[in-house]
């Protein structure tokens, strides 16, 4: 996921900001490529822009879906609104917690990742959740554990 | 040779959609049976997803909640010819479900391949887009305003008077927002649109763009949406392709080009202010209105903002006349609404009916009662800025006044149903909570309001009722004096939950008497 490393910041927002396009849309496009979007890009971006390295800043962190680390190996993303929690996504939670030994929105020092979303639009087959950004629909305890054993089987794969 | 239908929105595609289309292709070429495989949009009907269907002569018949695992025993029960399985449904537009629904909007929806341009005209695609290249400006608009569409993203303004307004409006560039941040909980009929039939809200905004002056359009959509962006994008590049968008639309050399922009996980952007300073690549914080988007919108352009249901519903209009489509509904809700029932509910999906439907009906006629199989309590309507309906209520008609006549909202249509075991006072405490998180901060009501709700609600949880009073008048700074929804709403579900379910606060029934 972490290959920022292997190219300079400067090289990133070169490869990825246009003229003409929104912040928004260069963000997306650094977070799609590198998983993240590093603290070192937001002086390039501020000139790339034109703008200060405050506003920058503040669009990144203004925003629930840009991360300022890399997202953990396994990351498990599940819907904790209203339609989801009237078919038991508190209750999920807690199972999720209790199998992976880790917290929902702790930060990002885990191995598996476990993120609140609001809503992911699948309300009629809830709960639902997102694991390494594919989506599942009427997940019950026992599904949740056999997906999970196949993402972290698929972490543990030599690359 | 016969043709197989798997849906390929995401809602089919998160209960396993690919690997059984997969599946019924290799189980086709192993036995040697010549099969078409159609990637179609879904039918709504989500509790059946995923829901294959088969061509034969009598119709499409579906097989549902269809696993990999079935497809060996579906070929061996001869699917093929539409024969019996454990997982056969009959033929698809006889299901009561759909058959009884007043499709207009969604009338192609899961029938077509969503992007195929010939299936789109197949079914009457582009006659509404043909009908506004001719149309007069000024009464083009008269005629939505004529036909009662209101805006279906939940503030229900007439999009008619909000096209005249930009249509009025003397500027060197104008443009067309759609608004597809789809955020609240129990609503996905934007979904639906942009995954099962993005050409009709291409056509509709089209339409907007020719009408009003506006040569650029914008979808903005959720990034919780990558499946929509997806075929909304790939239907956006087949659009341009076949001549409907760029410099000379259809050959009348009038111009519109459309771009889809994807959001970043925030809320309030679904507040059109907001989505504009978002659009232009800023924080999702709110504008003070005056001024309107009409006349100061996107880089303080004359801006039409409309929802993808809105503009999706356009083409039908435009195709039909305005008296075809005010003939459905009642009172001045005009026409009809996809509803989206979802939640603890047996038969949760897409159900679009004109007006005038009662919440029972939608419950129990077509959501078949709870997916618990335990009695239903509450019902939030309009999503988590929506006030929480008790039994007392279930019987109002859907109709924008007369929800409000109760201090209730129709909103975006959707319902979340929540049975007996559900405890509205946590429900409430989430809803300060969610709008902590999602709070833009830019006024103080909102900002901090949700924060003091959370707590505040917390102790009474704890059993110091007398903090209800703080409560309330919590709430009422919050309505009073808040920017935007966010903040100016949230208190609907935090007091209605305090009305209608006082015994989750731990207050006797004898205030649930004394506030009703």
């Amino acid at each position: 996921m972490d290959n920022s490393t292997a190219i300079a910041p400067e090289q990133l927002v070169g490869r990825h900001a246009r003229p003409g396009m929104s912040l928004l849309a260069i963000l997306h496009a650094i977070q799609d490529d590198v998983g993240y979007l590093p603290e070192s890009v937001v002086a390039p971006l501020a000139k790339a822009t034109n703008l200060s390295r405050a506003e920058v800043h503040g669009v990144i962190t203004y925003y629930h879906h840009f991360r300022t680390h890399p997202a953990a190996p396994v990351t498990i993303e599940l819907c904790r609104a209203e339609a989801c929690r009237s078919m038991g996504t508190e209750a999920l939670a807690k199972h999720i917690e209790a199998r992976t030994g880790c917290r929902f929105d702790s930060g990002h020092e885990d191995a598996i990742g476990l993120e609140s979303v609001y809503c992911l639009g699948q309300c009629a087959l809830s709960p639902s959740m997102m694991i390494n950004g594919v989506l599942h629909a009427r997940v019950t305890s026992q599904k949740f554990d056999t997906l999970l054993a196949a993402a972290v089987a698929r972490m543990e794969e030599p690359a | 040779m016969t043709r197989i239908f798997v849906p390929r929105d995401s809602s089919a595609l998160a209960l396993g959609a690919d690997a059984i289309a997969a599946a019924i292709v290799s189980e086709a070429s192993r036995r040697g049976m010549p099969v078409e495989l159609v990637r179609n949009g879904s039918r709504g009907l989500l509790y059946l997803e995923p829901l294959v269907e088969v061509e034969t002569p009598a119709g499409r018949v579906g097989y549902a909640n269809v696993e990999e695992t079935d497809v060996a025993s579906l070929f061996d029960a001869g699917f093929v010819e539409g024969k019996a399985h454990a997982r056969h449904v009959g033929i698809v537009d006889d299901i009561p479900y759909l058959k009884k629904q007043q499709r207009l909007t969604f009338a192609r929806i899961g029938i077509t391949d969503p992007l195929s341009i010939d299936d789109y005209l197949a079914y009457g695609g582009l006659e509404g887009l043909k009908k506004a290249l001719v149309a007069d400006g000024m009464a083009a608009c008269e005629a939505l305003i004529e036909s009662g569409l209101r805006g279906r993203g939940g503030a229900a303004f007439p999009a008619g008077i909000k096209w005249r307004t930009v249509l009025g409006a003397a500027a060197d560039q104008k443009y067309i927002v759609c608004n597809a941040d789809e955020g609240d909980s129990g609503t996905f009929s934007d979904r639906l649109v942009m995954e099962s039939d993005p050409f009709m809200l291409i056509e509709g905004m089209i339409i907007a763009g020719i009408i009003t002056g506006a040569t650029v359009g914008h979808v903005y959509v959720r990034s919780e949406y990558p499946h929509a962006i997806a075929t909304l994008e790939a239907a956006i590049v087949k659009a341009r392709a076949a001549g409907w968008l760029g410099d000379d639309v259809l050959g009348s050399a009038k111009r519109f080009e459309l771009f889809v922009a994807k959001g970043a996980g925030s809320y309030v952007c679904g507040e059109e202010t907001a989505m504009l300073e978002s659009l232009e690549g800023k924080r999702g914080v709110v504008r003070a209105k005056p001024p309107l988007p009409a006349l100061s919108g996107l880089h303080g352009k004359p801006t039409v903002i409309n929802n993808v249901i809105t503009l999706a519903t356009v083409p039908i209009i435009f195709a039909r006349g305005a008296a075809f489509y005010k003939d459905f509904g009642m009172g001045r809700s005009r026409g009809t609404l996809p509803f989206q029932i979802a939640g603890n509910v047996k038969q949760g999906g897409l159900v679009e009916l004109a007006f005038g439907v009662t919440l029972r009906e939608l419950l129990f006629d077509y959501g078949g009662g709870t997916a618990s199989g335990r009695p239903a309590r509450a019902v939030q309507v309009g999503g988590p800025l929506g006030t929480y309906l008790p039994e007392s209520q279930w019987d109002i008609p859907m109709d924008y006044e007369a929800y409000a006549a109760v201090g209730a909202v129709v909103g975006h249509g959707g319902l979340v149903v929540h049975d007996d075991t559900s405890n509205l006072a946590e429900l409430a405490q989430y809803a300060m909570h969610f709008c902590a998180i999602e709070s833009c901060g830019k006024c103080t009501p909102c900002r901090i309001g949700s924060i003091r709700g959370v707590e505040v609600i917390e102790r009474i949880r704890k059993g110091d009722t007398k903090q209800v009073e703080l409560l309330r008048d919590l709430c009422d700074t919050m309505v009073s004096g808040s920017l935007c929804a966010m903040g100016g709403m949230t208190p609907f579900p935090v007091l209605s939950a305090l009305d209608h379910f006082p015994e989750d606060f731990g207050l006797d029934t004898a205030s649930k008497a004394a506030a009703a």
